[in-house]
C-alpha cells in the first residue's frame, strides 16, 4: 500500500485545490448552523446562538433559553443535525467508493443488496420480535445484520462466480442478492398487513429524535468506515483506471477492494440501520462533487463526506419544516430537491465531466 | 350396553339443559322478516334469510356481532379480529383478501370495512351478500352500522338496545366532564415516531366532544388527518394529556414517554397524565367505544382535580 500512495502521481491525478476545500467545510458549517437554528419551534436565532456560545463555554454568556426551549435544542435538535450530518456523510463517501471500486458511476451505497439485505431484517424485527421494547431496541441491529449477510453472500458469490478480477460479476451478483431480499421482505411484509405503516415509514427513511443515543452508536462506524476510506483515498484513483492497470502498479487489487468494500459496507449498513433507506444521497453527491472539482478521488472522497453531511442536514430542515409542525420522509425530500440541483449542476459544469 | 346407557342418559340431560338457553336466545324476540334492505357502503344491499354462515372481515364488526349476540352465527373471522376471545379466529386478511378461501367456507354473509380490488364485486358474483362498513366518521355513523348489522343478523332489538346504551353512557361521561369546563390540551400518539390525529378524525372528534385542545390540529394545512409531528412541537406544545394508542405495537408506556429526549418537561409528563389505550380500542368504532372515552374523560377529570 505504501508502494501504491508513491506509485500514485505516476498516474497523473488532481488534488483538489485549497479553495474547492474551503468551500465545501463552509457549506457544510453553513448548513449545520441553518439546521441547528431552524426547526419547526422558531427559539429566536440570536437566543439559539447565545445558548451555544455558553454551551461552548463563552466567558460571560449565559443562555437566555427557557428549559422548555434549551431542552428542544440540546436534547432534540442538535443531536438530529449531528445524526443528518453523520449518515449524510457516510452515504455519500460509501457511494463514491463504489464508484471508484466498480468503475460503475451508477454505483452507490446499496449496490451489493445492504438496502435489500437491511430491509428484510428490519421487516422481520417489526413483524416477528416481541412488540416489547426491547423488540423495538433490536431493530437496528436486525437491520446492520441483515444488511451485511447480503453483502457477504454477494461478495462470495461474486467471487466464486467471477473470473480474478471480474468486478462486475460482483455488480451483477449484488443485483441479484437485493432482488432475493427484496422478494423475502415483500413476501414477510404481505404476510403481516398490520405491519404495514411501520415498514413503510422505515423503508421510506427518516432520521430518529432518539436524542444522543443513536449519535453514540453510529459515530464509532462512521469514524471508522470514513477513515479507512480517506487513508485508501489514493489507492481508489489507481484501482478507478481499472483492475489491470491497478494490478500492473503493484495494487494486490483484491484485498485492497474488499477493504474497501467493507469500510463503506459496515459503514452504510450502520447508517441505514438507524436511519432507514435514504435514497439519492450516494449517487448524486459523488457527481456532483466531481463535476465542480474533478474526477480525482484523492480530493473527491473527503469532499463527498463533507458535502454529504451539509446536504442530508439541509434536507432535514426542509423535512423538519416544510408542513411544520409535521414532518415529510426524509427520502421524499433527497430526491425531490437532489434531483434538480444535481440537474442545475449538470446544466453548468457538466462540460467538465 | 347398560352402562353405557347409563352414561349417555346424564350426558343428554346435559346436553339439553346446555341447549335450552341459547335456543332460547337464538329465538329472536321480534321475529325478523326477510329480506331486509340496508344501504351501506357498497349500496343497498338485500339479505334474503336470516344468515348462519358469517364471515367477518372487519375487527370492528366481529366485535358488534359478538355483542349483539350474533356470534353463533359467525363462521370465520379475519386475522386482525382479536376480541372477544371466542370469536373464531382464522388467518383470512382483510387487506390482502383472497376470495376463493373467503368462498371455500360458504358464508351467507361478508361483512368487510375496507374493499380492496373489487372484493365485494368478486364475492357478489359468487352469490354472497356482502355488507361493506367503512370506517365510521362520526359517532351516529358508527352507531348506525351497529344497528345495520342487528337488522341483518336478525338481532334488531339486541342491536338497539347496544347502540341506545351506548349513547347514554357516552352522552353522561362528556357531560360530567363539560360540566367542569376543563381547558386542557391533548396529544394522541398512535406511534413512537410521533404519528398523530387531528380533530378531523374520529378520536380526534372524541376529544372535541369532551372539550380538549388537540395540538395536532396545527399539522392540518399538511393535508392528512393522521400527521406525523415533529419532536420539537410536541414537546414545545406542552400538552396536558397524553394518550397512548401504541401501548400494544410499540410497547410504549410512562416510563418510555418519560424517557423520551426533551420530553420530562412536558405537562402531561410531570403531571402523570398519560392514558394508556390498547390500541385495537382507539383504532375501532364499535362497542368498546365507551371504553374510550370512559378512559379520557376519567383522565380529564383528574387533570380539573389537581
Amino acid at each position: 500500500m505504501e508502494a501504491a500512495a508513491a506509485q500514485a502521481p505516476a498516474v497523473r491525478v488532481r488534488g483538489v485545490t485549497l479553495g474547492w476545500a474551503l468551500a465545501a467545510v463552509a457549506f457544510l458549517v453553513l448548513a449545520l448552523v441553518v439546521g441547528v437554528v431552524v426547526g419547526p419551534v422558531d427559539l429566536g436565532v440570536g437566543d439559539v446562538l447565545q445558548s451555544i456560545a455558553a454551551k461552548l463555554g463563552v466567558p460571560g454568556v449565559h443562555s437566555p433559553l427557557s428549559p422548555t426551549a434549551e431542552a428542544i435544542l440540546w436534547d432534540l435538535r442538535v443531536p438530529r443535525v449531528v445524526l443528518a450530518a453523520l449518515v449524510g456523510g457516510m452515504l455519500a463517501i460509501a457511494g463514491a467508493t463504489y464508484q471508484g471500486v466498480f468503475h460503475n458511476p451508477l454505483a452507490d451505497p446499496y449496490l451489493l443488496g445492504v438496502a435489500a439485505g437491511a430491509g428484510l431484517g428490519a421487516t422481520l424485527a417489526i413483524a416477528y420480535l416481541p412488540h416489547t421494547f426491547s423488540g423495538h431496541e433490536l431493530l437496528p441491529l436486525a437491520a446492520f445484520v441483515g444488511g451485511s449477510v447480503a453483502v457477504v453472500i454477494a461478495y462470495s458469490i461474486g467471487r466464486a462466480a467471477g473470473r480474478e478480477r471480474d468486478s462486475a460479476t460482483l455488480v451483477l451478483a449484488g443485483v441479484t442478492v437485493a432482488s432475493f431480499f427484496t422478494a423475502l421482505q415483500t413476501f414477510v411484509q404481505q404476510r403481516n398487513t398490520d405491519t404495514l405503516q411501520e415498514v413503510t415509514s422505515w423503508i421510506l427513511g427518516s432520521l430518529p429524535n432518539t436524542g444522543w443515543s443513536d449519535v453514540r452508536t453510529l459515530a464509532p462506524y462512521v469514524l471508522a468506515a470514513t477513515a479507512v476510506i480517506v487513508a485508501l483515498r489514493r489507492v481508489v484513483d489507481v484501482l478507478s483506471l481499472g483492475d489491470l492497470e491497478a494490478e500492473s502498479l503493484g495494487i494486490h487489487v483484491r484485498r485492497v477492494r474488499l477493504a474497501l468494500v467493507v469500510a463503506a459496507t459496515i459503514g452504510t449498513a450502520a447508517a441505514v440501520a438507524v436511519s432507514g433507506l435514504i435514497a439519492f444521497v450516494g449517487i448524486i453527491v459523488p457527481h456532483a462533487v466531481r463535476l465542480v472539482v474533478g474526477t480525482s478521488y484523492r480530493g473527491l472522497l473527503p469532499l463527498s463526506f463533507v458535502v454529504g453531511a451539509g446536504f442530508l442536514v439541509l434536507c432535514d430542515v426542509i423535512a423538519r419544516t416544510a408542513l411544520s409542525p409535521a414532518e415529510v420522509p426524509i427520502g421524499v425530500v433527497t430526491a425531490l430537491f437532489g434531483a434538480p440541483a444535481f440537474a442545475l449542476v449538470l446544466r453548468t459544469r457538466g462540460s467538465r465531466a | 350396553m347398560s352402562g353405557r346407557f347409563a352414561l349417555a342418559a346424564p350426558l343428554a340431560v346435559v346436553a339439553l339443559m346446555l341447549a335450552a338457553p341459547s335456543l332460547a336466545a337464538t329465538k329472536p324476540a321480534v321475529a325478523a322478516s326477510y329480506p331486509v334492505t340496508v344501504t351501506v357502503d357498497n349500496g343497498k344491499v338485500t339479505i334474503r334469510k336470516r344468515p348462519s354462515r358469517i364471515v367477518s372481515l372487519s375487527p370492528t364488526a366481529t366485535e358488534t356481532l359478538f355483542a349483539i349476540g350474533a356470534g353463533r352465527q359467525v363462521v370465520a373471522v379475519d386475522d386482525q379480529s382479536d376480541y372477544p376471545k371466542q370469536a373464531p379466529h382464522t388467518s383470512l386478511s382483510g387487506f390482502t383478501p383472497n376470495v376463493e378461501a373467503i368462498a371455500a367456507l360458504r358464508p351467507d354473509l361478508v361483512v368487510i370495512a375496507f374493499d380492496p380490488k373489487g372484493l365485494s364485486g368478486a364475492l357478489n358474483r359468487l352469490g354472497i351478500p356482502v355488507v361493506f362498513q367503512n370506517a365510521a366518521p362520526t359517532l351516529p355513523a358508527a352507531y348506525r352500522q351497529i344497528r345495520q348489522l342487528g337488522k341483518v343478523t336478525g338481532h334488531a332489538q339486541e342491536a338497539n338496545t347496544l347502540a341506545g346504551r351506548m349513547t347514554r353512557q357516552i352522552r353522561s361521561i362528556v357531560q360530567r366532564v363539560r360540566a367542569k369546563a376543563i381547558k386542557a390540551s391533548v396529544y394522541h400518539e398512535l406511534d413512537q415516531t410521533l404519528f398523530s390525529v387531528t380533530s378531523n378524525t374520529f378520536v380526534g372528534r372524541v376529544y372535541a366532544m369532551l372539550g380538549l385542545t388537540n395540538i395536532a390540529d396545527a399539522a392540518t394545512a399538511g393535508g392528512s388527518d393522521y400527521p406525523q409531528l415533529s419532536a420539537e412541537y410536541v414537546v414545545s406544545a406542552n400538552p396536558d394529556l397524553i394518550v397512548l394508542a401504541d401501548t400494544v405495537c410499540c410497547a410504549q408506556t410512562a416510563q418510555t414517554v418519560a424517557a423520551r429526549p426533551g420530553w420530562s418537561r412536558v405537562s402531561a409528563v410531570r403531571t402523570g397524565s398519560i392514558v394508556r389505550l390498547n390500541d385495537s380500542i382507539s383504532s375501532r368504532w364499535g362497542p368498546r367505544l365507551v371504553n374510550l372515552v370512559r378512559a379520557v374523560g376519567t383522565a380529564v377529570l383528574r387533570l380539573g382535580s389537581q
